[in-house]
């Protein structure tokens, strides 16, 4: 009973404070500056912003408008250069997915690996310790040059950046999974291979996903500013053709889809974390 | 005035030097004319004119007779008669089709400004097409990617400012890899826009400690910028900031106040205008009219190996330049050229830039319709100038043989071949002298010209 009024009241305070935020964009953006005054044969060579006075930034309505627009055909294909969102955001997805399933088969087992052998453990924190902390944009021009093909960079720098938490986290799973069941696996004379996948693995599950969760958030965040940087296509590709034009809506549009995306990603995960997690 | 007046005109003189017959040269005729592809009604009527010619040239070796055989029969005679037993058509045909191209799928890359106008509105308007070609033209975020796709070969071909072929074939900035320009895209098409705060600092010599943008360090915006500040006795190294921007960039830079101006590639300028962020200051034309501006670059590589694809690009190229070197054509190209998959911008935008009729942001209409104009040939004495440029601002060290590098690099004699096959008038030299600020530039003595600089980078 309690819970539901409390959602219910979270759900009428987030939908006040959505209203509250629009109305003020909304007034915001609505008031002119002052308009010099200007011959009509120089107005009409003149943007909306010199000649009315008009706000560079968009209104939630001019945004609302043009979101329809994309809504309505997002699937359109004007050549190489201007595709629909839809293709936009599926170009992303495909990189991102393609980057970070890659580094699940890397990180999961080398991790299993590191976990399970204190001497690795130590040999290699400080190669991971000095690689965690570079910025995935930074392998960008190495990438490019030595790969000498820019989407596949992409797909690499998805993958530099997605290893180190699901690595790290698996190590730190299987490093700590309870001494008591190792041991008593090892009084039951199970093999090391099966101890692995029927207890350690369902012990650490929950502290690798967790991990992967942290590393599908990083490669989404990572993903857009890549695709600015080699472009082609993507939406981060999209962010930017539309700065280049300066259209600020479908820039604010493009930063609306990449929050609504990165979101399912993340619930995506979490619910696989939900369905591995077990009580003590 | 082009090799491809009717070759059955009597008063016309097809071998000898100058064609309209005012000059004793063909040189000192083209030095008459502007440098600018004449227009012709169609690409066959072109070709049919240049088989005509070297059929007749072959009939009547002696001009006289040619002359007199026209005067005494009629031109339209003398057509007939010469289609009865030679196949004009079927020659026009084969020779307007020349080698079948390597590899007909091509990539190239542009970076979404005015100046790649040829390479882009090649493709809507179909003259890819038209040499048997299937181009996709890929728009990319800035320089320094359009050089390393290049180089990667992910592109066949690219736009690329007119100094990077060089830069690249010298290997400054990057690996040296052999690089070649066949046509120059643009000339003039750029200018110093200022944030309107700065409208009364007209005289550059009040600019000391203001902050410019310019698109790239191997570009004729720096050396150009470089140029005018220097001549104003501004040391672009010590006295002002000069930043490497992407011309995306530029207009949000200045709006945000990072920035105090730009020497820009055009439709930025006139996107900063269009926004009420900037004015005009001086189009680049003032410092220097007829410069080069960016550049249609492949690598040497790719030349060898397709070499016929390479030609029937350069020929695209070369066309749509000829297109867009008209006036009436200017309207068409600017709507061609605004959506989303090529440059995306407001076509008004555009349209000013290419008619050359602008707002030049301080509340007047100005008409300049030589504001961005369209020539394709690579003159070597271009490269010779951005040689001594990048010697003089101390991006080349040491001693640099200018000729030997802008013969590499700027193909002008293979363009000539090419343009006269195709039948349009190119120059007859590749070098050529000009002046930049009333400053004369002579291409045979670079390192005088060198040395006559007050302001350049110590040594």
């Amino acid at each position: 009973m309690t819970t539901t009024s409390l959602r219910l009241r979270a759900g009428l305070v987030s939908i006040v404070l959505l209203a509250a935020f629009l109305g003020v964009w909304h007034l915001a953006v609505r008031s002119t500056a002052p308009v010099a005054t200007m011959s009509p044969e120089y107005a009409k060579l003149m943007g909306l912003t010199a000649t009315q006075g008009k706000s560079a930034m968009p209104g939630p309505v001019d945004v609302a408008a043009k979101l329809w627009e994309h809504v309505r055909r997002p699937f359109y294909d004007n050549g190489p250069n201007d595709k629909g969102l839809g293709i936009q955001l599926g170009y992303s997805i495909a990189r991102v997915g393609t980057g970070y399933l890659l580094a699940v088969l890397v990180a999961i087992p080398l991790g299993f690996l590191i976990g399970m052998s204190p001497l690795l453990s130590q040999a290699l924190d400080p190669f991971i310790q000095l690689l965690k902390p570079i910025s995935p944009l930074a392998w960008m021009p190495l990438a490019l040059y030595t790969i000498k093909d820019s989407s596949i960079s992409a797909i690499f720098v998805i993958f530099i950046c997605s290893i180190w938490p699901m690595l790290l986290n698996t190590v730190f799973g299987v490093a700590s999974v309870r001494k008591e069941w190792i041991n008593v696996a090892r009084t039951l004379e199970v093999g090391t291979i099966r101890r692995a996948f029927t207890v350690i693995l369902p012990a650490a599950a929950p502290t690798i996903l967790t991990g992967m969760r942290i590393s599908i958030g990083i490669a989404w965040l990572v993903i857009v500013a890549a695709e600015m940087l080699v472009g082609g296509t993507g939406i981060g590709y999209f962010v930017w053709n539309e700065w280049n034009n300066l259209s600020i809506t479908n820039v604010i549009i493009a930063i609306l889809l990449i929050g609504i995306v990165g979101m399912l990603l993340d619930q995506i995960l979490a619910r696989f974390t939900r369905m591995v997690t077990f009580p003590e | 005035m082009s090799i491809f007046d009717n070759p059955f005109d009597p008063d016309r003189n097809l071998r000898a030097g100058c064609a309209c017959g005012q000059h004793q040269s063909a040189a000192e005729h083209e030095q008459a004319i502007a440098l600018r592809c004449d227009p012709v009604e169609s690409e066959e009527k072109r070709y049919e004119g240049v088989v005509a010619s070297a059929v007749m040239r072959a009939m009547f070796p002696q001009d006289a007779a040619r002359r007199a055989f026209l005067k005494s029969v009629g031109a339209s005679t003398a057509l007939a008669a010469l289609s009865q037993f030679f196949p004009l058509q079927t020659a026009t045909e084969v020779f307007a089709q020349a080698g079948a191209p390597e590899k007909k799928d091509l990539k190239v890359g542009f970076i979404p400004i005015t100046c790649a106008t040829p390479i882009i509105m090649a493709a809507p308007l179909g003259f890819y097409a038209k040499h048997g070609l299937n181009v996709d033209v890929v728009k990319t975020a800035g320089w320094a990617v359009i050089r390393d796709k290049t180089i990667n070969k992910e592109y066949d071909a690219a736009h690329m400012l007119a100094p990077m072929p060089l830069a690249i074939s010298l290997g400054l900035g990057a690996n040296a890899i052999p690089f070649a320009v066949p046509a120059i895209e643009n000339i003039n098409g750029q200018g110093i826009v200022l944030a309107t705060k700065h409208k009364d600092k007209r005289d550059p010599k009040d600019w000391k400690g203001m902050k410019f943008a310019i698109p790239f360090d191997y570009s004729m915006h720096n050396y150009l910028l470089r140029y005018y500040l220097a001549e104003h006795g501004i040391d672009p190294d010590t006295d002002v900031q000069l930043r490497s921007v992407p011309p995306s960039e530029m207009v949000a830079n200045l709006r945000a106040d990072n920035i105090d101006g730009f020497l820009a590639p055009d439709n930025i300028c006139q996107r900063a205008i269009y926004d009420g962020v900037g004015f005009m200051h001086l189009l680049s034309k003032e410092i220097w009219d007829g410069h080069p501006c960016c550049s249609f670059a492949a690598s040497r590589e790719f030349i060898t190996t397709a070499p016929n694809s390479f030609a029937a690009l350069t020929r695209a190229i070369v066309d749509a330049t000829a297109y867009a070197s008209k006036a009436e054509n200017r309207k068409q190209i600017a709507e061609a050229i605004a959506p989303a998959n090529y440059i995306n911008a407001p076509v008004t935008v555009l349209e000013q830039v290419l008619t050359g009729t602008y707002a030049d942001g301080l509340g007047g209409v100005k008409t300049d319709e030589k504001r961005v104009d369209f020539d394709p040939f690579p003159w070597q004495s271009f490269a010779v100038w951005m040689l001594t440029q990048m010697k003089r601002w101390g991006q080349i060290k040491g001693d640099v043989d200018y000729k030997a590098v802008a013969e590499q690099v700027y193909l002008a004699t293979d363009t000539r071949k090419l343009m006269t096959e195709m039948g349009l008038a190119p120059p007859a030299g590749s070098y050529k002298s000009f002046a930049v600020m009333g400053k004369t530039f002579d291409p045979a003595k670079p390192e005088d010209y060198l040395a006559g600089f007050k302001i350049r980078k110590a040594s």
